[in-house]
């Protein structure tokens, strides 16, 4: 019974750790992003995941490296 | 000289910049952060790089920001040059580009339009207006 208890008791702070690393990893993730402004005033957002930010990512992170390093 | 100076007063005005190169268009470094000179460089020509690749629709960006988890990127430009800087994480966006925007057009100053821009801001910070200086006139 108490075993059955202690199982139980695992089980569900796991599941508890294991969304909260789930959702502390997610709403990290999607604050990566790449702004870009234009001279007419307008800007555009892109989500880690676009084909803009996937090529202009890796250049920021050479910068962030290179100015780090 | 003037570029020294004007990123000098941008690193010590925002505490949220970390580390900076201000470049003319070529990606010739004016004037750095760094000690190093070779990293200065290839700061400044990754940053042209940046705005050339993240040209759109709207042409070439007049700035952008590369926001990270472990800090953020931003690069602006004019007509003369470009500034990079990189700051730790969650920066406040608006506060370091309107610094950069301030750092390129202190550098791009003549000096007389510099000293004027100094006369103008000294005057605003005093509380109470001095007495005029009796030029000798009556």
């Amino acid at each position: 019974m108490a075993r059955g208890r202690v199982a139980a008791a695992v089980v569900a702070v796991g599941s508890v750790a294991g969304a909260a690393a789930l959702w502390f990893r997610r709403a990290g993730k999607s604050k990566e992003r790449v702004e870009v402004y234009y001279a007419d005033g307008s800007m555009v957002t892109f989500a880690p995941d676009s084909e803009e930010a996937a090529r202009l990512f890796p250049i920021g992170r050479r910068i962030l490296s290179q100015a780090r390093s | 000289m003037e570029a020294a100076q004007a990123l000098a007063d941008l690193v010590e005005i925002s505490s949220q910049i970390e580390s900076a190169v201000l470049a003319d268009g070529e990606g010739t470094v004016l004037a750095s952060t760094f000690g190093d000179e070779e990293k200065a460089s290839a700061v400044a020509k990754e940053a042209i790089g940046l705005l050339k690749d993240a040209t759109g629709p709207g042409g070439e960006p007049s700035q952008v920001q590369i926001a990270f988890l472990e800090g953020s990127v931003f690069v602006v430009r004019d007509d003369e040059g470009i500034v990079a800087a990189v700051t730790g994480r969650e920066p406040t966006s608006g506060l370091v580009f309107y610094d950069l925007k301030t750092c390129l057009r202190l550098a791009g100053e003549q000096p007389e339009r510099k000293k004027a821009a100094a006369g103008t801001k000294r005057r605003t910070t005093k509380k109470k207006d001095e007495p005029e200086a009796d030029d000798g006139e009556g």
